[in-house]
């Protein structure tokens, strides 16, 4: 490791490590906050107990089911939206206000629409994702090589063959942008709309461990999340860091 | 000719919202979902109401705060991490990892810590927008060509003069949509504290509306909220364009 990675590692351990001091001095109070330490030993006896593994599989295939669906439809509608310029120019303003507009709030209106499921909480996930995977789509497309189109004509290749075999691989590193933004927001959507009001799920649970004071089982899972979303994304960073660097658009 | 087609693109988009809207209201119901004359109606007659005013004014307030410290942790992170090279090198990594974490998940903590007050919504609408303002700031400080840099050594420029003439104007537009970003997310975690846990302000309003099954309200409110959240943001990317083209 470098050595910039090297004193990253230890600023977070001091971080930690200064919590655990703090909370174990008494200087935080363990009402509101539990040591690291607590935190992640609850969390280990928690997932050997299993009580929460419904829960977990629940919300983990709810953000999974929101990301594929954003993905696929999001690149789909991308792709559409880029063979017609015309309309593509009225929809500009639209992508650059979305993400300002605080979508949370049209939650509660899905909810009184489909009842309080799952369904909800998934058109959440997706709302919050897609677009990002349409904007990533539309980028992607725009800086497929002319030079290909010509190849694609001189081969006679039908639409959807030079869609599929040229302009997609040629795109893809842009895509996979837009996949590892699908995947951060879906998460970020599925857990907010949990926590709000949820029948069941991670975020769910959580807020009820808030409500019943049962802070080690708030803060095991709390940590779970983190960890989680921490890794993923931090996987989805690297292969998209080796994928544009492949392809010679290396990103600072 | 170019500023008027903008506008038509715009209207031409909020008709097929309209029209979206309608057609979803066709579809699940009156009870469901209003359509946009009655909720029109509506908000012509609630948003004048004093019960709104108070829960707008709470929301602002809390708002105003949350943007505040945002900015000013913001901007002081991101300068502080532009220049100091070695500080940006470790901290980006982890700014980033924050950035996309879901912070819901923390609210509970924020609660734990400062109650159900003022300043846990407050914190928690801070926690939203300080990481894009400053990871923005620092890049805009990165990014400054380094021809700048020495062009304002050979002028002899003393420090002051390098900052307010050179400095501050080269980073100023990537700056400005770190601002707009941070005030768009600042706004979605006072909106989320409020709609987690609140007795005041346009979230709980929503929350409430939407329990007392009163449909009509709830879209009232989050109409509001867009025409406020989407004004806003048009105001500040046009700010953004002019600073870009100013030269």
């Amino acid at each position: 490791m470098s050595r910039v990675g090297w004193i990253r590692l230890a600023v977070l351990a001091i971080a930690i490590g200064l919590l655990e001091l703090c909370c174990r001095l008494g200087l935080i109070d363990q009402r509101v906050v539990i040591p690291p330490s607590e935190m992640a030993v609850a969390l280990v006896r928690l997932l050997i107990s299993g009580e929460a593994n419904e829960q977990i599989v629940r919300t983990f295939g709810i953000v999974l089911l929101a990301a594929l669906i954003s993905v696929v439809a999001g690149f789909a509608l991308g792709a559409v939206i880029h063979a017609l310029p015309r309309a593509r120019q009225s929809l500009d303003p639209f992508f650059a206000t979305y993400y300002a507009v605080p979508i949370f709030i049209f939650y509660p209106v899905m909810i009184v629409i489909f009842g309080l499921s799952a369904i909800p909480i998934v058109l959440m996930g997706v709302a919050t994702a897609i677009v990002a995977m349409i904007i990533a789509t539309l980028n992607g497309l725009d800086r497929v090589p002319q030079v290909l189109a010509k190849v694609a004509r001189v081969h006679r290749m039908g639409t959807i063959a030079t869609a599929l075999r040229l302009k997609l691989p040629a795109a893809a590193p842009h895509l996979f942008t837009g996949v590892k933004l699908a995947v951060s927001y879906a998460f970020i959507g599925v857990i907010a709309s949990e926590f709000i009001l949820a029948p069941a799920g991670l975020g769910r649970v959580i807020s009820d461990a808030y409500t019943d004071f049962n802070n080690r089982q708030m803060y095991a899972l709390m940590l779970l999340l983190i960890i989680v979303a921490t890794l993923v994304n931090m996987f989805l960073h690297v292969v998209d860091q080796r994928w544009a660097e492949r392809r010679g658009i290396a990103k600072p | 000719m170019i500023a008027s087609r903008r506008v038509a693109d715009t209207v031409i988009i909020l008709i097929i919202l309209l029209l979206a809207w309608q057609a979803l209201h066709q579809l699940v119901g009156a009870t469901a979902l209003p359509g946009p004359v009655p909720t029109l109606a509506y908000l012509a007659k609630f948003v004048p109401s004093e019960r709104f005013a108070e829960n707008a004014w709470a929301t602002l307030v809390c708002f105003f705060y949350a943007l505040l410290l945002s900015y000013g942790i913001g901007l002081a992170f991101g300068v502080w991490m532009g220049i100091h090279r070695l500080s940006g090198a470790v901290g980006e990594p982890i700014l980033i990892s924050l950035y996309t974490l879901p912070k819901v998940t923390l609210y509970p903590v924020v609660l734990l810590i400062f109650g159900l007050s003022l300043s846990g919504r407050v914190t928690f609408g801070a926690m939203h927008g300080v990481l894009p303002v400053a990871l923005l700031t620092m890049s805009a400080i990165r990014n400054i060509p380094p021809v700048y840099l020495k062009s304002a050594r050979t002028l002899h420029l003393s420090g002051w003069q390098t900052i307010v003439t050179m400095l501050f104007p080269a980073t100023l537009p990537e700056i400005v949509a770190g601002l707009r970003i941070g005030f768009t997310l600042t706004l979605l975690g006072v909106l989320l504290a409020e709609m987690f846990a609140a007795k005041q302000g346009l979230g709980s309003l929503i929350i409430n509306a939407m329990q007392l099954m009163q449909a009509e309200e709830m879209l009232t409110v989050a109409v509001v909220l867009f025409a406020f959240a989407a004004l806003a943001n048009a105001l500040l990317l046009w700010i953004e364009h002019r600073l870009h083209h100013r030269v």
